[in-house]
């Protein structure tokens, strides 16, 4: 079902944009075509906070802007926090009678980085604090904006600049940090995990997040051809391989509950998804192996978690 | 005229925030700080205050709180101290970036190593250059005024600058003064809501925190610079018209006995009440010594220094932080103040206090007396950290 809508209704989306073309993002960026989608998802009545990143400097070069919403670049670490004070400050200013009450969408938004890493901190302030708003991680699996330095979500066996493929260690050596499970472990209302080759799906989740009361966290896979040394025109095929071999599976956990998205009773060689990504060039049958194994066992381990355990 | 009450500064500081009717604050326990969020905490928990208050997961959140609030429209407040001020400091450059008008109230306290709660300039002095303006006050009834004059000037649209209260720790924070307090109705006259000019919101969408290419970087640091200096005289007609309506009248540099004396004694901060029990006693004793106390720290009021100043033989610049390996930063300004006058008096510098050791009028004697018998043996730019054993 989530496969044919997602091919064929692509249409019904709005025609309005408001993440405007123009911007610098790469050609074949789907961390851009995630955004856009996040915005279009959103409509106007939303204010966005966007941590430092890709996507924070291909929008905005002083003096112009690709936002047709009202959005803050604050720094790097800190836009759940910045976010905190956006839906405080509606909240107050509304009661005060000093602005009219309307429902306006607080939304922050952040790279891995700026989510796994060095955001985190402020990400889990904000969502214990039970914030009235939506987190969007766009996941590129690497700090792309300052040229391709591994983050806690880089996957095992990627090379990055700072990963690198050297004569006694290949790539990245340690496994990607399950951000959607450390989010879902806030107890917050709705979390979800998608990717803009499922651009319905996307949306439908993004909506959902932005109608749910309190905090809701969505992080999105988003293929980099910069970083991942692809081809620009791969990028969605890449997407859906990410999901079709269970490496990067589509789910909602609401108050609690696993569901999966899309569900695959048999999933696709990883060996497909990796063999057109030059950061996993290096990589040897054995690795390969214990890649597959890892991704089959967390995959069964989220079916048994959404109740269709084999 | 109105009562005064005794009570702890920090408390005192809190009503006032009270009394400003914030909208949106925001903190992170530290000592010295922590009276003045708790109260706040209790005015918000016992509707005694309207407003959002949430203690947040780090001071560096705190400060990223203040900014979106903001930026959204809100009338912000935040605290901290030492650490927390280094934690914040990524941010507090980006508050001022954005002309967002927050107000901070610094309870001075040293930066580690090695730790220690107590007094010194030294944690606001590591953001000396991030563009807020920045007070320091002498006493608690200052401490309670400069909240409504830093929220005024702060949210005037040819300012819009954020501001430091700094307020000495434990020296001021955790004493008990008698305050005299203003009555709210005044206060709401002095102090209406706030305005904002430009405010994220979806009826008029703007973006805020673009970056910049060197192409254009210089220019919006030449804005920023631009509007900081000239918002001086705004700086002044806040004050007297804060005056005006408490009867309290200040200015960024005041003096004390310092018209024909011969040698002026340089304070930031507390120093300035026990100084002048030093002056009186100096005078006493048929001496020329005189005080004057820097209220302003930025904009640097160059033209008051060298007014007040000017007229001396030396002047004993007493420091509460120390650039290390260079001087004290006071003593750096108010050189950089003299240095274009042909006549201008020597330059002593003391690091004293810091970490919070005691400083009684009788150190200021012995620093005057120091000062004047190095400069008369011809040592005219002596810097030293005084009282330090071994
Ligand atoms: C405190 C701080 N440390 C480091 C940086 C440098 N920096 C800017 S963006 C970035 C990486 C961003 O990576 P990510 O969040 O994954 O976003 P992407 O660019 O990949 O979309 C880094 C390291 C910074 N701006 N601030
Ligand atoms: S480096 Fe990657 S994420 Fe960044 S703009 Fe280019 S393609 Fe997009
Ligand atoms: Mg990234």
């Amino acid at each position: 079902m989530t496969e044919n809508l997602n091919v064929f209704a692509v249409r019904t989306l709005t025609q309005k944009e408001y993440f405007s073309p123009g911007h610098r993002s790469c050609q074949g960026c789907a961390e851009a075509l995630a955004v856009r989608l996040v915005a279009k998802a959103l409509g106007r009545n939303v204010i966005v906070a966007n941590a430092t990143g890709c996507m924070e400097i291909v929008s905005s070069p002083l003096p112009y802007t690709a936002w047709r919403v009202p959005w803050i670049h604050v720094a790097f670490e800190n836009t759940a926090a910045v976010a905190s004070g956006i839906e405080s400050a509606l909240k107050v200013l509304m009661r005060k009678g000093r602005i009219p009450r309307k429902k306006i969408v607080t939304v922050a938004m952040g790279g891995d980085g700026g989510t796994a890493d060095i955001g985190l901190q402020a990400l889990s302030g904000a969502l214990e604090r039970g914030h009235n708003f939506l987190y969007v991680c766009t996941d590129n699996e690497a700090y792309m904006n300052t040229g391709i330095q591994r983050s806690s979500a880089t996957p095992f066996g990627a090379a990055t600049t700072t990963s690198p493929v050297g004569r006694v260690q290949m790539g990245q050596i340690t496994w990607k940090k399950n951000m959607p499970a450390i989010a879902a472990a806030h107890n917050i209302p709705y979390v979800a995990t998608a990717c803009p080759s499922y651009p319905i799906d996307l949306v439908q989740k993004v909506k959902k997040a932005a109608d749910i009361e309190g905090p809701a966290y969505v992080h999105i896979l988003s293929v980099c051809p910069t970083g991942w040394r692809t081809a620009p025109e791969l990028s969605i095929r890449l997407g859906r391989l990410a999901v079709e071999t269970g490496i990067f599976p589509l789910y909602e956990v609401e108050r609690g509950q696993y569901r999966l998205s899309v569900d695959f009773p048999k999933l696709k060689p990883v060996k497909e998804y990796l063999k057109l990504q030059g950061r996993f060039r290096h990589l040897t049958d054995e690795m390969i192996a214990e890649i597959e194994k890892r991704v089959h066992a967390e995959y069964e381990q989220l079916r048994a978690k959404a109740g269709k355990g084999s | 005229m109105a009562k005064r009450i005794g009570m702890e500064v920090s408390i005192a500081a809190a009503e006032a925030v009270k009394q400003a009717n914030v909208d949106v604050i925001s903190a992170y326990p530290i000592t010295p700080q922590t009276h003045i969020v708790e109260h706040l905490a209790e005015l918000v928990a016992n509707g005694d205050l309207d407003a959002d208050f949430f203690c947040v997961e780090s001071e560096h959140s705190a400060l990223s709180v203040c900014v979106g609030a903001a930026a959204t429209g809100a009338r912000t407040f935040t605290c901290t101290s030492s650490q927390g001020l280094a934690l914040m400091s990524e941010i507090t450059y980006i508050a001022s970036g954005l002309r967002l008008p927050i107000v901070m109230i610094v309870s001075n306290r040293t930066l580690s190593a090695p730790l220690s709660i107590w007094n010194d300039h030294s944690d606001v002095m590591s953001i000396r250059d991030c563009g807020w303006i920045q007070f320091f006050v002498e006493n608690g009834q200052e401490s309670y005024d400069h909240v409504f004059a830093a929220y005024r000037l702060a949210e005037e649209n040819s300012v819009l600058f954020p501001v430091i209260i700094n307020m000495d720790g434990f020296i001021l924070s955790h004493v008990i003064e008698p305050i005299e307090l203003i009555e709210q109705g005044k206060i709401d006259q002095f102090l209406p809501p706030y305005q904002p000019v430009h405010q994220l919101h979806p009826d008029h969408p703007v973006t805020m925190g673009a970056f910049a290419l060197p192409a254009i970087f210089a220019e919006t640091k030449k804005a920023q610079e631009e509007a900081l200096r000239s918002s001086m005289p705004k700086i002044i007609e806040t004050w007297k018209a804060f005056g005006d309506m408490s009867g309290r009248y200040y200015h960024p540099v005041e003096t004390y006995q310092a018209e024909d004396a011969d040698t002026l004694l340089v304070t930031m901060g507390s120093y300035g009440e026990t100084a002048s029990v030093a002056v009186d006693k100096m005078r006493e004793a048929g001496r020329s010594v005189g005080l004057v106390k820097i209220r302003l720290w930025r904009p640097f009021p160059f033209d008051d220094l060298k007014k007040a100043t000017l007229h001396a033989k030396q002047l004993v610049v007493i420091d509460r932080a120390i650039s290390v390996g260079a001087c004290g930063p006071v003593a750096s300004e108010v050189k950089a103040a003299l240095y274009g006058n042909d006549q201008r008096p020597s330059v002593y510098n003391f690091v004293a206090g810091i970490s919070g050791r005691d400083v009684t009028p009788s150190d200021f004697v012995k620093m005057v007396d120091k000062a004047e018998i190095e400069i008369a043996e011809g040592n005219k730019e002596g810097f030293e950290i005084y009282g330090v054993r071994g």
